[in-house]
């Protein structure tokens, strides 16, 4: 017996193009199209075909982009829209946390909108007379029950729709994006409360984009895309897929942005200075096969190539490199002064390379200087941040850089690392 | 059908619960508070009661031996006018109340035809409130109108008209849904209806009844049969009409059925279009 099982779910949405050609209803009436123009014309599919099954005290994490169906399944699953076909059988009481205190009317206060919406959801007056003290406790909110709710902060009233959620005691638990909008303290109790539920063996059906937290709470991940189950199986597995896909996509964006901000660059004269006796051009990123691009994983090798020209001949030059993150903090920099190079001569065109062959910088994306100056700084060409690039890595540390470290631990620690079935 | 009842039975708590909220929060933060559902008529009767009573007199002066001028006038128009005012607002609120209640359909799994009966229900509460004044206007100022035990089927007539109102309000609430426009439209029609309602004046008043074809337009409404039951009970104080209330009642059943046919017909689309 499992608590979820789906089978095959559809849904699709009818869009009524023809419902806003007439004007009124009597016209509809009159040209005896009323029902012929209630008929949708054109569908769009949010669920094409999903099944799956959810094991009793499992916690099954749905993930994917905005517009993949999560929300859609998610809406099915607790029961509010129906699906255009196939099935879904459920065992036990569900709670849904979509939307925190949906019910709440602002006028009266938190101790009606307690029992009224516990109502809603499906309790007795009798339960929630046992629960009210737990409910008001956990929502840390003695001492403006007796206010009505259109005074409470946004934080407070997510919090009291939580309390009252949770506390309906579900056997099936089904949670959408509702804790991005907690304020910091309360998350973690929230993640608490779920991993109460999970240690309790109940089931959860969890819609996130907080990828460490699906990783963290869940048995089983579900990846849709475009309305399908893309992949499916264990978290870590999935969700890399999916991030390595994400990378992907964006590369293939950030490929295009980089054209136009190039072309943009150029006009942006503030970001470039100096006199230009030496010049700067050219300056592209590429990896180890020598093909330009802008994403690298962590410790993946690459280059950063451009060339120089300089019209007269220079004895006393400097190049220097910064690389800076997006909160406008130097990660990194250096210049041929510093690492002990003795400029003799310069005349022409050439071409430098810096070839990093670990950047192990965290997550992110990162902004380039480059520069060419006299010794004592007199600016020949400046580029500041002129050049991006992104760095992706599996694993979400913080910071600025990943630190080499290797982790020790003796015999009688049991621990070990998540190893990725095949 | 039968089954889909019952289930609206399983939400009585839920029915009352939102009944009483609404009732809460409709005066909250108002100065006279629960008062404004007293008040509200009784300007509102004040108002026919100068324009119909004393700028332009009726031509009713008697009907079935009572007088229908002066203060009996007022007490006349007042008893039609309790009713049709629980009428009218409950079926203006209905084609809105999926929309104002829209996080409910969309963010919980929720039975949606409570809602409608909510509003219904709220509506009829405020009635009841209204009645007490009826009687005391009715045993202080009426000449010659006295409360007889007629005024046992007043149940009567408000079950009439729950049903009937009911099927109207599941009707309306489901279709604006679809048709938003249907909001204005019905704003216009139920002034429409109120003059061809005997409200400001009475179904037998000669003027009406020499016309055939007033007669027969005017019983073809059935908020006339209902109004007129309430006339008959509170201030004619005799037996309504015992052919036209049961056939209003079977016309009732059958608005309530088509009408909560077509509000359970159109529930799923409801998710997406409020």
């Amino acid at each position: 017996m499992y608590p979820v099982k789906a089978e095959n779910i559809v849904k699709y949405y009818k869009k009524y193009a023809n419902k806003h050609k007439f004007l009124t209803l009597k016209s509809a009436i009159v040209n005896k199209s009323l029902f012929s123009d209630l008929k949708s014309n054109e569908i769009f599919e949010a669920l094409k075909g999903v099944s799956f099954k959810v094991k009793d005290g499992e916690t099954l994490s749905i993930i994917g982009e905005n517009g993949s169906g999560k929300s859609t399944l998610l809406k099915i699953l607790a029961g509010i829209s129906r699906p255009s076909s196939g099935s879904i059988l459920t065992n036990g009481r569900i709670s849904a946390l979509i939307e925190l205190g949906a019910g709440f009317h602002p006028e009266i206060s938190g101790r009606e909108n307690i029992f009224i919406n516990g109502i809603i959801l499906g309790l007795t007056k009798k339960k929630i007379q046992e629960k009210y003290n737990d409910i008001i406790h956990f929502a840390e909110l003695e001492e403006f029950i007796n206010s009505p709710v259109k005074t409470y902060s946004s934080g407070m009233y997510m919090r009291l729709g939580f309390s009252i959620a949770i506390n309906v005691n579900p056997d099936i638990l089904l949670i959408d994006e509702v804790l991005s909008v907690g304020d910091a303290s309360f998350v973690p109790k929230c993640i608490d409360k779920i991993n109460e539920f999970k240690r309790k063996g109940k089931t959860i059906i969890f819609v996130s984009h907080d990828l460490a937290t699906v990783e963290r709470i869940s048995d089983e991940v579900i990846w849709l895309k475009d309305g399908k189950i893309e992949m499916q199986g264990y978290p870590k597995r999935v969700t890399d897929a999916y991030l390595e896909y994400i990378g992907k996509r964006d590369e293939k964006k950030a490929e295009k942005k980089h054209k136009t901000e190039e072309i943009e660059a150029e006009k942006n004269r503030e970001k470039r200075w100096g006199t230009k006796e030496i010049e700067i051009s050219k300056v592209k990123m590429i990896d180890k096969n020598g093909i330009e691009k802008y994403i690298f994983e962590q410790n993946e090798p690459f280059t950063i190539e451009f060339n120089v020209n300089s019209k007269t001949e220079e004895k006393d030059f400097v190049f220097g490199i910064g690389i800076f993150n997006t909160e406008g903090i130097q990660c990194y920099g250096s210049n041929t002064l510093i690492e002990d190079f003795k400029s003799q001569s310069i005349k022409g065109k050439g071409k430098i390379k810096i070839s990093i062959s670990n950047i192990n910088l965290i997550n992110g994306t990162y902004f380039i200087d480059l520069a060419v100056h006299k010794r004592d700084g007199y600016p020949f060409d400046y580029h500041h941040f002129q050049y991006t690039f992104k760095i992706t890595s599996i694993y979400r540390d913080v910071g600025i850089a990943r630190i080499s470290h290797e982790w020790e631990f003796s015999k009688n620690i049991k621990i070990h690392k998540k190893s990725l079935p095949k | 059908m039968i089954s889909k009842l019952k289930d609206l039975f399983k939400y009585r708590q839920l029915i009352v619960t939102l009944v009483s909220r609404e009732l809460k929060a409709r005066y909250r933060g108002t100065v006279f508070g629960f008062f404004w559902s007293l008040i509200n008529p009784l300007l509102l009767l004040a108002v026919y009661s100068i324009v119909f009573g004393i700028i332009l007199p009726g031509s009713s002066g008697r009907i079935e031996n009572k007088d229908i001028t002066g203060i009996n006038y007022s007490i006349f128009l007042f008893t039609g006018l309790l009713p049709w005012i629980w009428f009218n607002s409950s079926i203006l609120e209905s084609s809105n109340v999926l929309f104002i209640h829209g996080n409910l359909i969309k963010k919980i799994k929720f039975p949606i035809e409570v809602l409608p009966i909510m509003t219904v229900l709220t509506n009829m509460i405020h009635f009841m409130f209204g009645v007490p004044i009826l009687v005391v206007f009715i045993i202080f100022f009426g000449k010659g109108i006295v409360i007889t035990p007629w005024v046992l089927f007043f149940p009567v007539a408000v079950f009439v008209q729950l049903v009937f109102t009911m099927g109207l309000s599941f009707l309306v609430s489901a279709l604006t849904v679809h048709f938003r426009d249907l909001k204005d439209i019905l704003a216009n029609l139920l002034t429409l209806w109120f003059f061809g309602t005997p409200i400001i004046y009475a179904f037998m008043t000669p003027a009406i009844q020499n016309h055939k074809a007033m007669v027969l337009a005017l019983s073809l409404n059935p908020m006339t049969h209902i109004i007129e039951a309430y006339h008959y009970t509170f201030f004619f104080g005799s037996l309504p009409h015992w052919k036209r209330l049961p056939v209003t009642l079977i016309v009732g059943l059958i608005f309530f059925y088509i009408g909560y046919l077509i509000f359970d017909k159109l529930r799923d689309t409801f998710v997406e279009e409020v």
